[in-house]
């Protein structure tokens, strides 16, 4: 957490404040007004104590037959304010549940709405442990600043204002000295604040690794129980341990001292008035000792509010730096979308034209429209990609691809092999545009990529990734991630040609089998299986297998082998595999090596030339 | 469930004794202080006297640099108490995570265990210090006020309990009607955050899908369930500061009901009443800050429940009383042995296993996805228990032996495995932990990584990312093996470890075992026959039972599943196998 300087703090608060009022604009207006009625109802309270004495008792004391019904008045009028006043603080309360837990939901949405459209490199570069911090941490300290501290503050002033005014009335060199003590308070206030937030900051980054040690470590706990290495880890913990009590500790010790210091602050200040109150009625005698009386309680009516405020400054300061993640997420620049090629479903009409339909008929146009001449044409998709001239680097300074041509006609089986860090996850990251080129081109049925839109770009491509990620939900809700309306036939049918049906159906619910935490009570080859019928049931023209088939066992292999190679059929296919069983029937092998590609050709030419792949074959290079 | 927690205190017993001390102290000056402001009234100011005044002011101002004093110790030792209270049961809980057993482990996600060492702990430390400071103070003015009311007139006494029995009972109704919500909210929280982390770690498949506005839906979902049911929960306790107002407001309204009369029947002063109001205020503000307290204990209980489940969570494995040091030989007994996953007991994974094996033998272990052959492996260092029969490992049952000195001759290379961020000797040295430089050498040697660690810049002192991200699979196993093999163990269990390893080296690291560590026996999980074929004897494994035990030859004669797997991996694969 880095709380910036004070100007961005200011802009920051800003900022959220009008998010809330730009939701809740007539909520927070209403709340408003309940807080003034119930503070001037507060207020009024303590005047009419003060008048009770005066106006209703003392003129009756004595009396044997006194006149209670003006007093009896009084009190039902005083009542009514009461009850307002109670009514009201009920009302604002129960209004701010609706804001602040709405707000909640807004910030939560739109945090995770944002976060679905920013671009990979955002998820490559962030720690996972921060963005996911984001969401509990950050957003739990705009909890309590929405419900509490806002109403809190709004009352907090009004009462200042109203007691302000009354003091001006009442007295003005005493009210300087009030502002003086004031002025007094604020400076030990900001004194205090700036050291406790300095130890708060530093309470934060304690928290974050005090925490990305534990997540590290119960990650690798069942290794940790494997060597008995339990003591080591507790000592390594208990120095992060005690660094975060340091913190805390300092943290929290000037956050608490704030309270008393500014509290007896007031008393002292009560001291002053009294004496100085009492020097100018002795000898100045232009003050009665009523209006000292009541400015004594005025005095102390003022400091509550101050010490109110002070206490609610800790956890606005930490919801400024919580706000200041959460919009620092939400200014991420999402995706950016120039592409206007759209893919459509199509049919060839009796005259033979290529024409757009509005159901599926399983053969699939790119919808290309011409600003040129305002014309439409539509063009097959087939799966022809193209790879000319392409560099690329994750960061500007190193590139990783050097010059990369490729050409994958329709319904070939494209094979990437090299070691590790040869580049061939990066050249998949870049045909489903998850990273842009930044040289040449890449050309999907000739259209230049960049032109499609990314969304209908990616529907065409399938891709079977080497970590699979399953959601929580069904086993059926998983495979029908690929097509949100597939049938359940149709989810069986691609759960069948995956080979996953087998294993499914001696799931204890079959295909309503819940996964929880991405499936982990299913074996790797099974959620492998699961990722291939998902990618079925989507039926892409093009699929992308990253390592798809690594963590199945042979056997298992082969099975997937025989569903894998139905899907393949008459698409595109690029592959990358360790096992070079798998693309040994590859139309073209591209051999990579330190972003290049150094070798291609087939299986059989590529072992003839007794090179890279060659050694790689034999087993004589490791690979992933 | 606060008993559990509260004796985590520890070292700091004395600051948070010394606490509420200071706040008694504090209070009292509280106290002394008003009084003392009436006497400037009442006697300085009608006396018209200014050395009074001054004398009486100063007073004050020492009354209240006191009080100062005392609160900023008392926040002091507050803050002291409360921080190493929350560092003791982080602390308390690690190590406690540290005696888990597998299936203690398995029942609680990682960032299940996370949430509970950080955010509940940061919870119950603001709820603690709160208690300690506030729930001190609040009685102490409640019962000050209440004296001082019962020696004015004791009638007002008598309302004043009415009126707090009343609110006592009102606010702890309300507590006992939200606290099940709110430990619903805090449930449902894990689930919202198992969503956006799904999310996070699978964001390529969601793209890929374009499944952007799909996942967004469901993450709505989800957080209006959040929304709701805190906003159930909190409409209760937003009855909390009215039902308090309405008291107080009552109570003045009473009271100068009374207070009227009885001034003008003449017992009662003027003065009394002001003071009877000053109390009011008093003892509702006492109220107020007590039932503030009340709201953070209900908040944070849910926390400290979720505490305690990690502290009362009890290690389903125990050091039987006069465990057994020392593992004689390398030898394996597997009699009846069935076992079913302590998280689905109805289902034997394993069944009617009977195996024996001799020191030194090098055992291959081939099976389909799911057919147990890693639950196998996992039932020799008690990792898990069986459920029948027994497991013996040099002659004795693995239950009788002391688990460090059991896993620390029983090394096992498991198949999800991890290295830990730190250099390359640093991660080895998991296995010895003061393994000299030759040591280190050897063993990296057999499992085939001396080469290329020594081509990394910077060799052994080489910094592993965490989660080792920074090499690739096959060096990451080759390091696994290598730190296993440091334990100088008896029994060495490679859990489909050398999967990403090319068969070359693969089989460099075999020979090295076979000359090498002849006495180690070796159980090889793989899925690569050319991983197991040369094995003494290999087991094959299908639905939880060994179907076959064989030599590779032998296999290939009698298992039909065998001979389907070798083909599969020969004809079609031409696997580089038979290459060696």
């Amino acid at each position: 957490m880095i709380v910036g300087n004070k100007k961005n703090m200011g802009a920051t608060l800003r900022r959220l404040i009008a998010y809330i009022l730009k939701e809740y604009k007539w909520q927070c207006l209403l709340v408003a007004l309940c807080i003034l009625v119930s503070t001037v109802a507060n207020i009024g309270g303590t005047l009419f104590m003060r008048n009770l004495i005066d106006d209703y008792i003392l003129p009756f004391v004595n009396q044997t037959q006194p006149d209670l019904y003006p007093l009896f008045k009084a009190l039902l009028v005083m009542a009514a304010v009461y009850y307002v006043g109670v009514f009201c603080t009920w009302a604002y309360n129960y209004i701010m549940i609706y804001v602040s837990q709405g707000m909640l939901k807004k910030v939560r949405d739109d945090l995770f709405r944002h976060m679905e459209h920013l671009p990979i490199r955002y998820f490559d570069t962030k720690s996972h442990g921060d963005i996911m911090s984001i969401y509990t941490n950050d957003t739990d300290t705009l909890r309590q600043v929405i419900s509490q501290s806002m109403p809190q503050m709004l009352s907090a002033v009004i009462t200042i204002v109203g007691v302000f005014v009354s003091m001006l009335v009442l007295s003005r060199p005493l009210t300087l000295i009030t502002v003086v003590m004031v002025v007094c308070m604020v400076f030990a206030t900001r004194n205090i604040s700036s050291k406790s937030g300095h130890y708060f900051v530093k309470q934060q980054t304690d928290v974050g690794s005090l925490n990305g040690y534990i997540e590290e470590m119960m990650e690798g706990q069942k290794v940790v129980k494997v060597f008995c290495h339990e003591k080591a880890c507790i000592q390594d913990f208990k120095t992060l341990n005690g660094k975060l009590r340091d913190s805390t500790n300092n943290a929290n010790r000037y956050a608490s001292i704030l309270m008393p210091v500014l509290g007896n602050l007031g008393y002292v200040s009560y001291a002053v008035i009294a004496m100085v109150g009492a020097c100018l009625s002795i000898f100045g005698g232009q003050m009665t000792l009523g209006t000292l009386a009541s400015f004594l309680q005025f005095s102390r009516s003022f400091n509550q509010p101050i010490s109110q405020l002070s206490q609610q400054l800790n956890s606005i300061i930490m919801a400024i730096a919580g706000a200041e993640r959460i919009f620092g997420l939400l200014d991420e620049e999402p995706e950016k979308d120039g592409g206007y090629v759209k893919l459509v479903n199509a049919h060839y009409d009796e005259k033979g034209n290529l024409t757009e339909v509005p159901d599926r008929t399983g053969m699939w146009a790119w919808k290309h429209y011409h600003k040129a001449d305002n014309t439409t044409t539509y063009q097959p998709m087939q799966g022809d990609v193209v790879f000319d001239h392409v560099d690329f680097g994750y960061t500007e300074d190193k590139e990783i691809l050097h010059d990369i041509e490729i050409f994958a006609r329709p319904g070939q089986k494209v094979a990437f092999v090299g070691a590790t860090g040869a580049g061939k996850t990066t050249i998949t990251n870049l045909i489903n545009r998850f990273y842009d080129v930044q040289d040449g081109k890449i050309r999907y049925d000739g259209i230049n990529i960049n032109k499609i839109r990314k969304d209908d770009l990616r529907h065409s491509l399938g891709l079977v990734l080497q970590d699979t990620h399953l959601f929580t939900g069904t086993v059926m809700d998983n495979i029908r991630y690929g097509k949100l309306d597939a049938a359940e036939a149709e989810v069986i049918q691609a759960a069948k040609l995956a080979n996953a049906h087998e294993f499914i159906m001696k799931l204890p619910d079959g295909y309503q089998t819940e996964l929880k935490g991405s499936g982990n009570s299913l074996s790797q080859g099974q959620r492998q299986l699961l990722a291939i019928a998902r990618v079925a049931v989507a039926d892409p023209p093009v699929l992308i297998l990253d390592e798809a088939t690594s963590s199945i066992d042979t056997r298992t292999e082969k099975i997937v082998q025989e569903g894998m190679d139905r899907l393949m059929k008459g698409r595109t296919v690029f592959v990358i595999a360790h096992r070079l069983s798998t693309i040994k029937n590859s139309d073209v092998i591209m051999v990579l090596d330190h972003g290049r590609i150094v070798e291609r050709g087939d299986h059989d030419s590529l072992l003839a030339k007794r090179g890279m792949y060659y050694q790689l074959y034999t087993g004589k290079l490791e690979q992933e | 469930m606060f008993k559990t927690l509260v004796k985590y205190i520890g070292e700091f017993k004395r600051d948070a004794v010394l606490t509420p001390v200071l706040v008694v102290m504090e209070v009292i000056m509280e106290v002394i202080i008003p009084i003392i402001m009436a006497v400037i009234i009442d006697y300085g100011l009608e006396s018209r006297s200014l050395g009074k005044v001054v004398l009486i002011g100063l007073a004050m101002i020492v009354a209240a640099m006191l009080a100062l004093w005392f609160g900023v110790e008392s926040g002091r030792t507050a803050s002291s108490a409360s921080s190493g209270f929350a560092m003791n049961l982080r602390q308390e809980m690690y190590e406690k995570i540290q005696t888990f057993s597998f299936s203690n482990i398995d029942k609680f996600s990682t960032a299940g265990l996370v949430t509970r060492m950080t955010t509940d702990v940061m919870n119950v430390q603001q709820a603690f210090q709160m208690s300690i400071r506030i729930c001190v103070r609040a009685p102490i003015m409640l019962v000050s006020a209440m004296v001082m009311t019962f020696m004015i007139h004791p009638r007002f006494a008598h309302i004043f309990l009415v009126v707090i029995v009343c609110l006592g009972a009102v606010l702890a109704l309300i507590s006992s009607k939200a606290n099940p919500t709110l430990r619903k909210v805090f449930h449902q929280y894990d689930e919202l955050n198992a969503k956006v982390q799904e999310n996070v770690n699978g964001i390529r498949v969601v793209k890929s899908f374009v499944r952007e506005d799909h996942e967004i839906g469901r993450f709505e979902t989800e957080s209006e369930k959040i929304r709701s049911l805190f906003v159930n929960a909190e409409k209760l306790i937003a009855l909390n500061s009215p039902v308090m107002q309405f008291s107080m407001y009552s109570c003045i309204l009473l009271i100068s009901w009374m207070g009227a009369k009885m001034i003008i029947a003449g017992s009662l002063t003027e003065g009394q009443l002001m003071s009877m109001f000053t109390y009011v205020i008093n003892i509702l503000i006492s109220l107020m800050m007590v039932s503030m307290t009340f709201v953070m204990l209900i908040m944070s209980r849910a926390s400290g429940e979720r505490i305690s489940e990690v502290l009362m969570e009890e290690p389903d494995l125990f050091n039987v009383s006069h465990a057994v040091r020392e593992v004689a030989d390398g030898s394996i007994d597997f009699e009846q042995v069935g076992f079913a996953y302590p998280s689905n007991p109805g289902k034997e994974v394993i069944s009617d296993l009977d195996l024996h094996i001799r020191p030194g033998e090098t055992i291959g272990v081939l099976g389909g996805t799911g057919s147990a052959k890693s639950s196998f492996a996992a039932l020799i260092p008690r990792l898990y228990d069986v459920t029948r029969g027994e497991v013996r490992v040099g002659g004795v049952p693995v239950k009788d032996y002391d688990m460090a000195s059991l896993r620390d001759s029983v090394a096992v290379v498991l198949q999800k495995n991890v290295l830990f961020s730190g250099t390359i000797r640093e991660n080895l040295r998991w296995g010895k932990e003061d393994a000299t430089d030759d040591e280190i050498i050897n063993v990296c040697r057999l499992a085939q990584a001396d080469e290329f660690i020594r081509d990394f810049p910077e060799g052994y002192d080489t910094h592993i990312e965490r989660g080792g991200t920074n090499v690739s699979g096959g060096q990451k196993q080759r390091l696994c093996i290598a730190r296993a093999l440091l334990k100088k163990p008896k029994i060495l269990i490679l859990d489909d470890s050398t999967s990403a390893v090319d068969t070359k080296t693969d089989a460099l690291i075999r020979r090295a075992f076979r000359e090498k560590i002849p006495d180690t026996t070796k159980i090889i999980i793989a899925q690569k026959i050319s991983s197991i074929q040369d094995a003494d004897r290999i087991l094959v494994f299908d639905n939880g039972r060994m179907k076959s035990v064989g030599t590779h030859e032998e296999l290939l004669e009698s298992s039909p599943i065998y001979r389907e797997i070798y083909e599969s991996q020969t004809k079609e694969g031409g696997d580089d196998d038979s290459r060696e």
